[in-house]
């Protein structure tokens, strides 16, 4: 059984429908991207995930339990975290409170100081930093600590969406070489990306999203190899 | 005019300051938590100054002792009136940040308080007793020192202080500070929208139980007693910063320095004018008040 089980969920705003009977599935210890264009229903996938978003059918499982009837912030005790996209800190709290806050529940908190200790090792520079307003920081540090804060709820799955979203080349290249160094240690982590060139280079799975379906899936190297990806995904 | 009349103004004017301080304190922190202005907050006084009348009268405990009683009964009573009142509007208007309907609410709870409470107790000015408090005075010099207004400005930094390390250095503190800054984001850290504005409406009712224990020793209980108040506080979140502790004092001090020390050099009806044209002045220079911090979210 997978980790995490999407079936047929269809999701809409008002009278606009975003996703249509989407079906996708994340085992434990996979990296999977979700990659596909603006509006493609991405965002709106993940915020279904997290609660933040109701479906209208459709059933979410997660580690064998039923996901879609609970509050967001219960949703987050099951080690199902979601780092949301545009980074979202707590703009005037310090780095180290923005860190503390994302081990509030129960189980996180009673190991918050080994799990800061794990994140400032993998992000010298928020240490250096941990007294800093977060709104004081650049923006590829902003998504460090977006990461973090993810990682301090000590998630069995990591949702990050769009973590490359008005960063640097450079800074895009480290985060997602972080990201790959946080699945090496055995975290499952679902990748939604527009930048499907390295999100799927560093994914054992993708599907591609298109008009909230999911079009394609199938293993990172056979999508990157796929002549419809290379075409309409990466213009080559 | 003698500098020993100024000097004692001063005194009062920082005592008494520090009072109304400490009745904004409560209206700032639902503010900097929910994003809406709590029109009811000076019931929310006038109820705590009830509290703590019968609390003392039929007790006969020391108006501090009785805080006991007053500090957990008015905490429930916030909670629930949030929980019960203003919740369901947020979810009703869950796409809107700061629903307008919350203010015309908590109005309605202000004329409904104050209504019960005439009702209930009739319209009586009732004054504290017993009264341990009454009337006492320190003597320094010439400079008399009323012992109840400082107790009350003891009782105002404690209280602050208090908030402060609670918010800044406890688990719950953090939840309540993240939730204030991105409830959205703050849910997706575990962190329960709902509970975080119940416990922050609590404890802002709870700031009102403790004024209304520090206002009843020298000022008397009536149903209405909390208008001037919920003006007066409403000025001073303003000029402090809506959501910030110290703002909050700081406002209230510049408050009880004009009220205090303004009559010295102009008929006193003209100081009230002073208040709301500072009022307006921070307005247009400084909207996000003296210690306000401009915040996007």
């Amino acid at each position: 059984m997978a980790l995490l089980d999407i079936e047929n969920v269809n999701v809409a705003y008002g009278d606009v429908q975003v996703l249509f009977d989407l079906n996708i599935s994340v085992h434990e210890g996979e990296v999977v991207s979700i990659i596909g264009g603006n509006g493609a229903g991405k965002s709106t996938m993940l915020k279904t995930i997290s609660a933040l978003m109701q479906s209208s059918s459709g059933s979410i499982m997660f580690d064998g339990k039923p996901m879609h009837n609970l509050p967001p912030e219960e949703v987050v005790n099951h080690g199902l975290v979601h780092v949301p996209e545009g980074r979202r800190l707590f703009s005037l709290m310090s780095v180290r409170d923005n860190l503390l806050a994302g081990a509030h529940n129960k189980k996180a908190y009673a190991v918050r100081e080994k799990t800061l200790e794990e994140v400032y090792t993998m992000f010298p520079r928020l240490e250096e930093r941990q007294d800093q307003a977060a709104m004081t920081l650049s923006g590829g540090e902003q998504q460090m600590v977006a990461i973090g804060r993810g990682l301090m709820a000590c998630p069995k799955l990591l949702m990050l969406d769009e973590p490359s979203l008005g960063l640097a080349p450079i800074l895009i290249a480290e985060i997602f070489r972080t990201i790959r160094a946080i699945a090496d240690k055995g975290l499952t982590v679902m990748l939604v990306e527009q930048d499907v060139k390295h999100s799927l280079s560093l994914s054992d799975r993708g599907y591609v999203l298109e008009h909230g379906r999911a079009a394609m899936e199938g293993a990172a190297n056979d999508l990157l190899d796929s002549p419809y990806i290379r075409e309409a995904y990466l213009g080559i | 005019m003698d500098l020993v009349f100024i000097a004692q103004d001063c005194i009062n004017g920082v005592l008494m300051g520090l009072i109304y301080g400490l009745v904004a304190l409560g209206l700032t922190l639902i503010f900097g938590v929910l994003k809406v202005i709590n029109f009811a907050h000076g019931s929310f006084l006038m109820v705590g100054m009830y509290v703590a009348y019968w609390a003392v009268t039929l007790s006969g405990l020391h108006p501090y002792l009785a805080l006991v009683i007053i500090v957990p009964a008015m905490f429930l009573f916030g909670y629930w009136i949030q929980n019960l009142l203003i919740r369901p509007i947020f979810i009703a208007e869950k796409n809107v940040r700061e629903p307008i309907t919350v203010i015309i609410v908590t109005t309605g709870l202000w004329y409904v308080l104050d209504n019960l409470a005439l009702l209930v107790f009739g319209p009586d000015y009732r004054a504290l007793a017993p009264n341990p408090l009454k009337g006492q005075m320190l003597e320094f010099g010439e400079i008399f020192i009323s012992v109840p207004k400082l107790y009350g400005a003891i009782a105002t930094l404690a209280t602050a202080g208090g908030l402060y390390l609670f918010l800044q250095r406890t688990r719950l503190g953090r939840a309540v500070r993240a939730t204030s800054l991105d409830r959205e984001a703050a849910s997706l850290m575990g962190i329960g929208q709902w509970k975080i504005f119940n416990i922050a409406f609590g404890i802002g009712t709870a700031v009102a139980g403790i004024s209304g224990a520090v206002l009843t020793p020298f000022y008397n209980v009536y149903p209405t007693v909390g208008i001037p108040f919920d003006i007066k506080s409403f000025v001073i979140v303003v000029l402090g910063g809506l959501g910030s502790i110290w703002g909050a004092l700081v406002g209230g001090v510049i408050v009880g320095l004009i009220e205090s020390v303004g009559p010295n050099f102009m008929a006193s009806t003209w100081t009230e004018g002073i208040v709301y044209a500072l009022f307006l002045l921070v307005l247009f220079v400084k909207p996000s008040g003296l210690f306000g911090q401009k915040q996007d979210w």
